[in-house]
């Protein structure tokens, strides 16, 4: 297990370093420079130029990218070029709303997909399958921002039982916070429940079919306790695997959602930052969003191991 | 059924009691951007004077809601030595809000540092003239002039030129410490900015004891937070297709105002074909300024014939000389030898007005022969290739300085118009300060550029407001594009 973890470790700081690479490379081959857009069109060439050396924007590329990879192992990510305030703060504090947001979204679309797919999947072919497979389809053909859209319109102005948008603060509760993040998470969430759904109900039919399933119900146990004792756990592979993919996605793709609730969050701050130029900020979210994604791959393979006592073996 | 509604109905009840005693002293605006910083003197952004200016930072003069220049840090003035040296007497109570007393130090520090070479001061180029600044006492001031600049009030007006103090001007950017009637309370990144009441203040208490700017730029997700009653006002309104809809709700209020903003579909005057002042003219005469107000901005916008705004007493009005004709701008493109053979690169900043705009301008040009290709650009693109490199043929831009028509006289500006008849008019223009030769001079300068076709100029773009109607005094017109709080208050 050891070995496995240090061989797992190596690979993903090559992981990162290649990333940063990359992310570096990239966008600093974007065109626009952040002074002249902090300056707008009145700015005079001294003043630009006196900005860039304010802001570090003279040196060559290698010194950039050797102090920017260096300064964030160290936990320092910069300063950010518009807000001047360190990008590590700005991003803690956009995460204490994008973490629970990709949270309760996910966890929102676990409560609707697992009980939708044990069902449609134990009653197959049925009417109840046919309509949670209908419903799924929508699931998936309905795009999240309009699903939004029409949530703020029901639920914030004909009713007024939410806020249309923005966030109050933790400081003003837990309940309170959780509340401006529904229904963002609800429209986050149903997508993701709907392909959830699909994937748990084929993994459990596969399960289904083979040789341990007619071996349990020989020995006695019920269908039903046959689904929940093995069925259930085998399945769980591809559902597992889908799930870490959902979190990545949910973390850098609540973007277009962050936007239609304007919500404070990492999405946000992405989306402002490249318009800005502010690419130091950019670049900083960017490597942590890479290594949120290499992290849930990791615990998703120590999670396959949890549930397939076979994978264990092999790893030994 | 009793029982379910006798709660809710208790509480309207409640609620429409306590309002009917007491008007509410808060205020929640919504603000399409969010300034970077909040510091006005060290960036270019306008989402900075929209949350600070004449809120939270005054200068020695500031614009009132019609653009006139009043008196706010500097009591009153005298011009000395042919309007070389002008003396400002100071207010002897004002105080800034960490207590620190205002003084003539301090406006030398401001003015200092905004002059200084190492400078990030976005509007560096309005101090330019000013030679050094003078401290007579602790309540008074001399500036003194390189030479006679009528503008120098003006310029003062700025949000880039107001007073800071030197203890608390490196925080600035985050901590804003101003004069203002408003204190800076606190800083919400990418949420909101709140501001509370400065009790100490100088002048006239403000009626509101506190103001949240809201930051939300998605057009429906403000339509959606108005609804929602979120928000009390959004003063510069992104959403110009729910305006019709909100003015026959009578919750709301719609203002219509104007702001300092010329949009213009600009020309680069320096290459080919638009050297040609015959090309510039056909493509002026191609253009249904009517049409592209209706389908860009759903009618909201006044055209305009030269740089200027409709609204200053010196306008002229010169729509008529660069009618919709594209007859007239066949017969010119055919006299210029181009046509039907003209391809041309229309680069689009990401504003609406830009983006629909160029729909609308690229079929109107299509009419008579000139293919127009858009390129759609980021900001910084566009601040990089056109507005730096001035790489373009064609572009559209609003200009929302105040008083820029002297971008004219910079043959290195972007549209890259060299005249120097226009140049040496507006040196003089620069050392006038009679207000009646400044006008003439003014309108001289409009009719030149009108002459030259030195750009297609479209229309002034409109300022839209939506407020609760029990809102009162928020401005009309955008002088400068600024969210003065100090005349706002709720009816009661």
């Amino acid at each position: 297990m050891l070995h496995y973890l240090l061989k797992r470790s190596a690979s993903l700081l090559a992981t990162l370093l290649v990333a940063s690479l990359i992310v570096f490379v990239v966008i600093e081959v974007v065109p626009g420079d952040p002074a002249s857009y902090m300056l707008g069109m009145n700015a005079q060439p001294d003043t630009i130029a006196a900005l860039r050396t304010e802001l570090g924007l003279d040196e060559s590329r290698v010194a950039r990218y050797l102090s920017w990879v260096s300064g964030m192992v160290q936990g320092d990510f910069g300063r950010s070029y518009t807000y001047r305030t360190p990008v590590a703060e700005m991003v803690a504090e956009r995460l204490w709303i994008s973490l629970p947001l990709a949270s309760y979204a996910l966890v929102l679309s676990t409560l609707l997909a697992f009980p939708a797919g044990i069902w449609a999947a134990s009653r197959r072919g049925g009417i109840a399958d046919t309509a949670v497979m209908g419903f799924t389809q929508l699931g998936i053909a309905i795009p999240n921002f309009w699903f939004a859209l029409l949530l703020v319109l029901l639920f914030a102005v004909n009713l007024g039982w939410f806020t249309a948008g923005g966030f109050s603060g933790w400081q003003s509760g837990i309940f309170a916070g959780l509340k401006s993040l529904t229904l963002p998470a609800v429209s986050l969430a149903l997508p993701q429940a709907a392909i959830l759904t699909r994937v748990m109900r084929s993994s459990l039919l596969d399960v289904l079919n083979e040789d341990f399933m007619r071996t349990a119900r020989a020995k006695g146990l019920s269908s039903r306790q046959a689904m929940l004792r093995h069925a259930l756990r085998n399945a769980m592979i591809p559902v597992l695997t889908i799930m870490g993919l959902q979190f990545s996605f949910l973390i850098a793709g609540a973007i277009i959602i962050e936007n239609v609730f304007f919500l404070p969050g990492l999405g946000r701050l992405i989306f402002q930052s490249i318009a800005q130029r502010d690419l130091i900020v950019v670049e900083s979210v960017i490597m942590l969003l890479v290594f949120a994604v290499v992290m849930v791959t990791f615990l998703i393979d120590l999670a396959y191991a949890w549930v397939d006592p076979r994978l264990r073996q092999q790893r030994r | 059924m009793n029982k379910r509604f006798s709660l809710p109905a208790l509480l309207v009840l409640t609620c429409a009691v306590s309002n009917a005693f007491a008007a509410r002293t808060d205020i929640i605006l919504g603000v399409q951007l969010e300034p970077p910083n909040l510091d006005p003197t060290a960036g270019a952004a306008a989402a900075i004077d929209e949350v600070v200016y004449a809120n939270i930072f005054e200068g020695l003069t500031r614009f009132g809601p019609d653009g006139s220049i009043k008196p706010a840090l500097a009591a009153g003035w005298s011009i000395e030595d042919e309007g070389l040296r002008y003396i400002f007497g100071l207010r002897a109570d004002a105080t800034f809000h960490d207590g620190a007393e205002f003084s003539a130090d301090d406006v030398k520090f401001s003015i200092d540092r905004a002059m200084a070479d190492d400078s990030t001061n976005a509007q560096k180029g309005l101090f330019a003239n000013i030679d050094n600044v003078e401290i007579i006492d602790p309540l008074t001031i001399a500036i003194n002039l390189k030479q006679p600049d009528g503008n120098l009030l003006f310029n003062l007006a700025w949000g880039d030129a107001v007073i800071l103090d030197p203890a608390s001007a490196a925080d600035a950017a985050t901590h804003p410490v101003g004069t203002g009637p408003f204190k800076f309370a606190n800083w919400v990144q990418g949420d909101r900015v709140e501001i509370v009441r400065y009790a100490d203040y100088w002048g006239k208490p403000v009626k509101l004891e506190k103001a949240t700017f809201k930051f939300i730029s998605e057009p429906t997700a403000a339509y959606s937070a108005i609804l929602a009653g979120d928000l009390d006002a959004f003063p510069n309104y992104p959403a110009p297709e729910n305006l019709a809809q909100l003015d026959v709700d009578p919750r709301y209020s719609v203002v219509l105002g104007s702001t300092e903003g010329e949009t213009i579909l600009a020309m680069n005057n320096a290459v080919a074909p638009f050297d040609d002042v015959r090309v510039r003219e056909a493509v002026v005469h191609a253009i249904n300024r009517d049409e592209i107000i209706d389908g860009a901005m759903y009618g909201y916008g006044t055209p305009i014939g030269t740089h200027f705004a409709p609204h200053n007493p010196a306008y002229l009005d010169l729509t008529a000389q660069s009618a919709f004709d594209p007859e007239k701008s066949k017969a010119l493109l055919k006299e210029a030898g181009h046509e039907n053979d003209l391809t041309v690169t229309l680069k689009l900043p990401p504003p609406v007005y830009a983006r629909r705009g160029g729909e609308i301008i690229a079929a109107q040009l299509r009419d008579v022969g000139i293919t127009a290709n858009i390129e759609n650009l980021e900001w910084a693109q566009w601040l990089e290739q056109v507005f730096k490199g001035k790489d373009f043929d064609l572009t559209i831009i609003s200009h929302t300085e105040p008083m820029d028509i002297g971008i004219y006289a910079n043959p290195d500006y972007y549209f890259q118009y060299d005249n120097a008849d226009l140049q040496a008019l507006m040196t003089s223009l620069n050392t006038e300060t009679d207000p009646d030769k400044r006008t003439e001079l003014l309108q001289q300068a409009q009719q030149i550029i009108a002459d030259d076709y030195v750009n297609a100029y479209l229309f002034q773009l409109a300022r839209a407001g939506v407020a609760n109607s029990r809102i009162k005094g928020l401005w009309e017109n955008s002088p400068t594009q600024a969210n003065d709080l100090t005349g706002v208050y709720w009816e009661e």
